[in-house]
């Protein structure tokens, strides 16, 4: 049989072609010189391309587009300025595990390395913050590339890879040959537990007393909700979710502790830390989990599952190391569970929930010296939003207390930036998300500080149809960093005042850009301004509350000591126990 | 600190060794020496990289996190007995007439080669383990070294097997599979 010859495409025709083909639906990008041929067949194509107004903002909408969906997110940029301003999203979705793929253009190949314009050597510059790259500078390359992307970025520990093509591969013509198999010898990601380590691992639950389930971010990327659910079931473990995990086991729940770490509730902290056994699972002993680490959780042993083999052991030492898909790993386990005599650990349950009982978050009053609570604010906005919207967080106070006071009972309805902790990343996430699940009501809950980052997104958001709703928390300062000015620089409070209360002027800048601008300022106009944002569905709505600047996150931990040093307020620790297990 | 050597074969493509390099310096591991080649087959190349290293746990992350790179194809560790290595060292000393016959002496007793002469110098190329390369420096070291370079050690495992053929076992895996 006579093969068919194949089609003769231009590199920027292959690339939409690939695009395509993989089932790309969005790309959020910016046209410039180098990556401009890519930009004609796309006039053309199926796929729906939504012009940005910063990289940055394509980044992090790919970003927030890949963690509703579960899908790879996809950003284009062109080369030099327009790949940098993408290296912040890109490291962000790094450190979260977020599936990407970043398209830049290059200069053509025979200027590279001759400081041409708009040339940047983006592909060395990501080497430490992308799972792969390429660097294409021939045409018949690209479909195998874009493949192999789409491939390395969504399966094993997913996360962003790059590719970058010069700008005459983009424009010569090549014959297309769609591969049919992946040239990626050194690629193979281990997703099939072993069977000793689970059998080990179920005999140190049985044999354990005061067990925990650490739950981090990993469950969300292998979509590994129902198991953990029915590893809970099975074992009557407590629970405590990292903030990367904040819902996929519901808050409801009785056994759930909440957020651990550096302003973890007391019940999560205090369980890790008098824990005899941590059942790790998709999470990776961050500094913000484990505080100082040589004292956390001394008594603990560790069994730790991870598709990413060099997170096992890499800050603590794993007695049962379990590499693999985090769905599998809990699927055998579960098994191996249901067939083992469990103890009950009713004792240990007991003090867990007494100290979550005892200590709950959030607990402030709706308004002090005249302003409003923060805390108060985004307490309502989840109430009133309920627990089926997606709710988006920037990085700061807010941030926090988003974690601790959102409605977090459903996986992959709360978006932030938990490793990177970049500030700027709630807007342009929230569209992200609004385009990945339209059907959802999306809030984004925002700071002052981080909002003035990347707010002109909202333009996007007028111009493409994406009605976001994005909540200012507006405590006229950079609330994180003054905190620790309060509570470690003696009140020095230097360059953390915003001085929002003179410019801008939120609503008159959401107005400016096509949105609703609304403000609160008494308690009275929160539930108004929040119920009337929730009737607007056709612009985005920014609404303002303007709250005091002297609001604390709390509980915390002083950067650099022991989780046993956890403060409830200033200066005041929890009392744990006089009965201790 | 403990010296490991290990053997990293990779897919022979533009920037495989800038990412290895940087991934030593991001995470602020020790490299003590590195030599990079072809191999027997043309799409792969070697990396030797000796790494110095306070527990097994780094040496552990090491091979872990090299392995995480997708152009890294296998990695071992050459153990001292189980494999052979050697370094290249020329040495330019001082020699005239009169200390240049004892020169000799030494670089025959070392089994190395005089590779060039002049009335005041000479130079020596010589390999051999880092132990004995050592030992004819400090021999030659009195009479005046001038100018010295010295290649990363390269190694192989002793036996018949290579690591490319380990390599292969490998690539009987399943392979990854395409969505459409």
């Amino acid at each position: 049989m006579a093969e068919e010859s194949p089609q003769i495409l231009t590199g920027a025709q292959a690339l939409v072609e690939s695009l395509e083909r993989v089932g790309v639906e969005v790309i959020f990008g910016i046209p410039g010189g180098s990556i401009l041929p890519a930009y004609d067949p796309l006039y053309d194509s199926k796929i729906r391309h939504i012009l940005v107004r910063h990289e940055q903002g394509a980044g992090h909408a790919a970003e927030g587009y890949a963690q509703v969906t579960g899908k790879v997110g996809v950003c284009m940029a062109t080369s030099g300025p327009g790949a940098t301003n993408l290296v912040t999203a890109i490291g962000d979705a790094y450190m979260d595990s977020v599936p990407m793929v970043a398209i830049t253009g290059q200069v053509a190949s025979r200027a590279i390395g001759t400081d041409a314009f708009q040339e940047a050597d983006i592909r060395g510059i990501t080497f430490p913050i992308t799972k792969h790259s390429f660097l294409i500078t021939d045409p018949t390359e690209i479909p195998h590339a874009i493949v192999a992307a789409f491939h390395l970025a969504s399966t094993g520990r997913p996360g962003p890879v790059l590719v970058d093509i010069a700008k005459d591969a983009l424009a010569t013509a090549a014959p297309f040959t769609w591969p049919t198999e992946l040239d990626l010898p050194g690629y193979h990601p281990i997703t099939k537990p072993h069977g000793k380590q689970i059998r080990e691992a179920a005999r140190l639950i049985a044999e354990a007393q005061r067990p925990v389930i650490y739950l981090g971010g990993g469950v969300n990327r292998a979509r590994a909700w129902d198991q953990v659910t029915e590893l809970v079931r099975l074992t009557g473990i407590p629970v405590v979710t990292t903030l990367m995990a904040r819902g996929a086991f519901p808050d409801s729940h009785e056994l759930n502790l909440g957020m651990p770490g550096m302003h973890g509730t007391v019940a999560a902290v205090g369980a890790l830390q008098r824990s005899d056994l941590l059942i790790t699972l998709g999470a990776r002993f961050d500094d913000r989990v484990t505080g100082k680490l040589d004292s956390f959780a001394p008594d603990a042993k560790v069994i730790h599952a991870d598709i990413d083999p060099a997170e096992i052991s890499k800050n603590r030492v794993a007695d049962v190391p379990i590499v693999g898909d985090l769905a599998e790993v809990m699927v055998e386990l579960n098994q191996v569970l249901a067939d083992t005599d469990l103890p009950t650990y009713a004792e240990w349950v007991h003090q867990v929930t007494e100290w979550k009982r005892r200590y709950p978050t959030g607990d402030t009053e709706p308004v002090s010296d005249g302003l409003l609570s923060p805390e108060y604010v985004i307490k309502r906005i989840g109430e009133i939003a309920g627990p089926e919207a997606t709710f988006v967080a920037g990085v700061g106070q807010h941030q926090m207390w988003s974690a601790h006071l959102l409605p977090h009972e459903r996986p992959t309805k709360f978006l932030n930036s938990g490793g990177a902790g970049t500030m700027g990343y709630c807007v342009p996430a929230a569209m992200g998300a609004k385009v990945g699940r339209p059907e959802d009501v999306v809030w984004g809950i925002d700071g002052d500080g981080c909002f003035q980052m990347t707010n002109q997104e909202l333009v996007t958001c007028a111009l493409e149809g994406i009605p976001i709703k994005i909540a200012v928390i507006n405590n006229r300062s950079l609330g994180m960093v003054r905190q620790w000015q309060t509570l470690f620089y003696g009140e020095r409070y230097s360059n953390t005042n915003l001085k929002t209360h003179l410019v801008p002027d939120f609503p008159k800048l959401a107005e400016a850009m096509g949105a609703v601008g609304l403000r609160a300022e008494n308690l009275e106009e929160v539930d108004q301004v929040i119920n009337q944002a929730m009737a607007i569905n056709d612009r985005p709505v920014v609404v303002e509350f303007v709250v005091h600047k002297d609001a604390m996150v709390w509980p915390m931990v002083a950067a650099g000591t022991s989780n046993d040093e956890i403060k409830i307020a200033r200066g005041l620790a929890p009392q744990w126990e006089e009965e201790e297990l | 600190m403990n010296k490991h050597t290990l053997s990293v074969l990779v897919e022979n493509k533009p920037g495989v060794l800038a990412r290895i390099s940087g991934l030593f310096a991001r995470r602020g591991y020790n490299i003590e020496s590195l030599a990079v080649g072809p191999t027997e087959e043309p799409d792969l190349s070697r990396i030797t990289v000796q790494v110095a290293v306070d527990s097994q746990l780094v040496l552990e992350q090491i091979v872990k996190q090299l392995n995480k790179l997708i152009e890294v194809i296998k990695i071992v560790e050459l153990e001292d007995g189980a494999s052979v290595g050697r370094e290249l060292m020329l040495i330019k000393v001082k020699a005239d007439p009169a200390t240049r016959s004892q020169i000799i002496e030494i670089v025959q007793l070392f089994r190395g080669k005089t590779v060039d002469v002049h009335n005041d110098s000479m130079t020596i190329e010589a390999t051999g383990s880092p132990d004995k390369l050592e030992a004819l420096l400090e021999m030659l070291k009195p009479y005046g070294v001038r100018e010295l370079v010295q290649s990363g050690l390269v190694a192989l495992g002793r036996g018949g097997r290579s690591l490319a053929d380990r390599a292969k076992i490998d690539k009987t895996r399943p392979a990854a599979r395409l969505a459409n």
